[in-house]
């Protein structure tokens, strides 16, 4: 498969933004240092080369044991060139937050907010982070890997204000 | 202001002087919240919405998904490759055959074995899958059709549905849950008859299908709560992720089967219907001529079915055949490593989509090397076109959220995982 977008991404950020890149069983991926993320997708989004226009998917990976813990992975695809790329942010445990891009694809919001949800990493800048799949009461991120599988915890009305 | 100008912006009543009636304007409203669902007779799956009324107008909405959440990708990560499809069938069970292929299709570009899959494994993949769109699209008519009352359409609709589930239920053993696929192949071939059968349920769906189309393509009472109600552009299509037959009915002409085939869809002559408007109407008649283009799938493919195994002969990936396990050591013993330790797929990450009954159905598969997926996480098409109901909702009224739903058709299972 033709380089085009790493090729891109190369020559455009060149003072570090882009970490590593690669490409593995057709799919093309790059880390992005997570302060540059919104920086990155917004030049991936707009740039008439890559011309990366559609939201497909965002979720976020826990890989327990590593630095950092958790990644946020996002795929785009372009509707005109007909390809598409995966875009990798690792974030450390202690300070789990990155740039929110429902400003440019309001179709991250959802999936943003199962993100949050599920791995309890903090999209700043969305502007409606509640949970999505879990009930507001639920205490924890399930999908976190050190989240036990069993388990019940009872539907309990929280004061509001009180932390979760 | 004279007279006509103000009557022509008034909705004409069944009773009384619709001139007489006060401006919208005028009216004095104060906005109220209503809720729709969980559970509520019109909407089929359990979703909340809640709406902010003004009188019969909604002015913002915020809908709720969650309550079918099963922990899709939590049991996933500690279930063997092979046990992950059941859970595939309970994603979009309205579709199982297609959320069994796509994910056997992932694993399959993980453990590089994907071009090597038998060709009658691949055809049986896009008949039973086709088979499935169009159940996916008569579900999704018919339900709709019954909430606009026209209840006729939807007994014609599900009937035709019974009989290509009963056709899946002969080749799986189930009626919903069939779990047929595997990694390398599909579990059995088809019966003896199933081609002669396929052809005579096809040539009843037709006529089903096209008595549904003469009962509410030219019927006033559909066309008034489907045309121009919840207009979705290209463009809101491209910054929603929506696909399938939502993105397409807005313009955006992506078919993962034509812009990235797989299996052997690249084969097959078959037409993508794209709407013009991007409002209800259009999601139903692309959907309607999905179906036929399907049947037309599924007739070619017949047509060239090739003979020979319906699973890789690898002794890593599929169960040897019985015969050989109750009477050889070898096979016993890779019997019990591929039931106990479950397929080892190398490490590695692959994002493997394909076309399901809503659209571009993703897996993103993390492997570490082990017997259990890192991570195994879904795309699911109808989690995008949910959340645009929040922006296509104000404005709209109460009895337009209705069909409005319908024709999104989100599918809990898939929505919620």
């Amino acid at each position: 498969m033709a380089k085009i977008i790493l090729d891109r991404l190369a020559q455009q950020f060149v003072a570090g933004e882009i970490l590593e890149t690669g490409s593995q069983h057709g799919n093309e991926w790059a880390r992005v240092a997570p302060a540059h993320w919104r920086a990155v997708a917004q030049f991936l989004r707009d740039d008439a080369v890559a011309a990366l226009n559609m939201f497909i998917d965002l979720t976020c990976v826990d890989r327990l044991g590593r630095t950092p813990r958790f990644d946020v992975v996002m795929h785009l695809y372009s509707v005109d060139k007909k390809h598409r790329v995966r875009l990798l942010a690792g974030l450390p445990e202690d300070d789990s937050s990155i740039d929110s891009l429902v400003a440019l694809w309001p179709g991250a919001n959802w999936f943003e907010r199962e993100a949050f949800d599920l791995y309890g990493v903090h999209f700043v800048g969305h502007p409606d982070l509640r949970r999505i799949l879990m009930y507001p009461e639920f205490v924890g991120h399930p999908l976190r890997k050190d989240f036990p599988k069993e388990g019940r915890q009872p539907l309990l009305r929280r004061l509001p204000g009180s932390v979760d | 202001m004279d007279d006509s100008s103000q009557t022509a912006r008034r909705v004409v009543m069944g009773f009384g002087d619709a001139a007489n009636l006060p401006d919208d304007d005028e009216l004095p409203t104060e906005s109220m919240p209503l809720n729709m669902g969980p559970s509520h007779p019109a909407m089929h799956g359990t979703v909340r919405m809640v709406l902010e009324v003004e009188g019969e107008k909604i002015r913002s909405a915020d809908v709720q998904i969650g309550f079918l959440h099963r922990c899709f990708e939590k049991e996933a990560e500690n279930a063997t490759w092979t046990q992950i499809f059941p859970y595939t069938d309970r994603l979009n069970y309205v579709s199982p055959m297609l959320c069994n292929v796509g994910y056997a299709l992932a694993v399959e570009k993980l453990l590089d074995i994907d071009r090597k899959i038998p060709a009658r494994a691949q055809f049986i993949r896009v008949i039973v899958g086709e088979i499935s769109r169009i159940t996916d699209h008569l579900t999704c008519l018919a339900a709709s059709a019954m909430e606009l009352a026209a209840f006729t359409v939807f007994f014609y609709l599900m009937k035709a549905r019974e009989w290509l589930w009963e056709l899946l239920e002969e080749v799986s053993g189930a009626r919903l849950t069939h779990s047929y696929v595997r990694i390398g192949g599909v579990v059995a071939d088809l019966t003896d008859d199933f081609c002669p059968k396929l052809r005579d349920v096809l040539r009843r769906c037709r006529a089903a299908i096209a008595d549904a189309d003469k009962l509410l393509t030219g019927n006033r009472i559909f066309r008034d709560r489907m045309d121009g109600i919840a207009i979705i552009t290209r463009d809101d299509a491209i910054g929603w992720g929506l696909t399938g037959p939502v993105g397409r009915s807005a313009g955006l002409d992506y078919d993962v089967r034509k812009d990235h085939p797989y299996l052997v869809y690249d084969r097959f002559d078959f037409d993508v219907p794209v709407g013009s408007k991007g409002d209800n109407f259009d999601r139903y008649a692309v959907r309607l001529e999905e179906m036929r283009q399907s049947m037309r799938i599924l007739e070619q493919a017949m047509d060239l079915l090739p003979a020979g195994p319906v699973l890789i002969n690898d002794a890593r990936v599929a169960l040897p055949p019985k015969r050989e396990v109750y009477n050889t050591i070898e096979s016993m013993i890779a019997h019990f490593k591929l039931i106990m330790d479950g397929i080892v797929v190398p490490p590695g990450e692959i994002y493997s989509f394909t076309e399901g009954g809503n659209g571009e159905l993703g897996f993103y598969i993390v492997s570490d090397g082990t017997g259990q997926p890192w991570k195994c996480r879904v795309r699911p098409p109808c989690f995008a076109h949910t959340a645009v109901l929040n922006k296509v909702l104000p404005g709209l009224f109460i009895a337009d959220v209705v069909p409005t739903f319908g024709m999104i058709n989100m599918i809990g299972g898939e929505c919620d995982r």
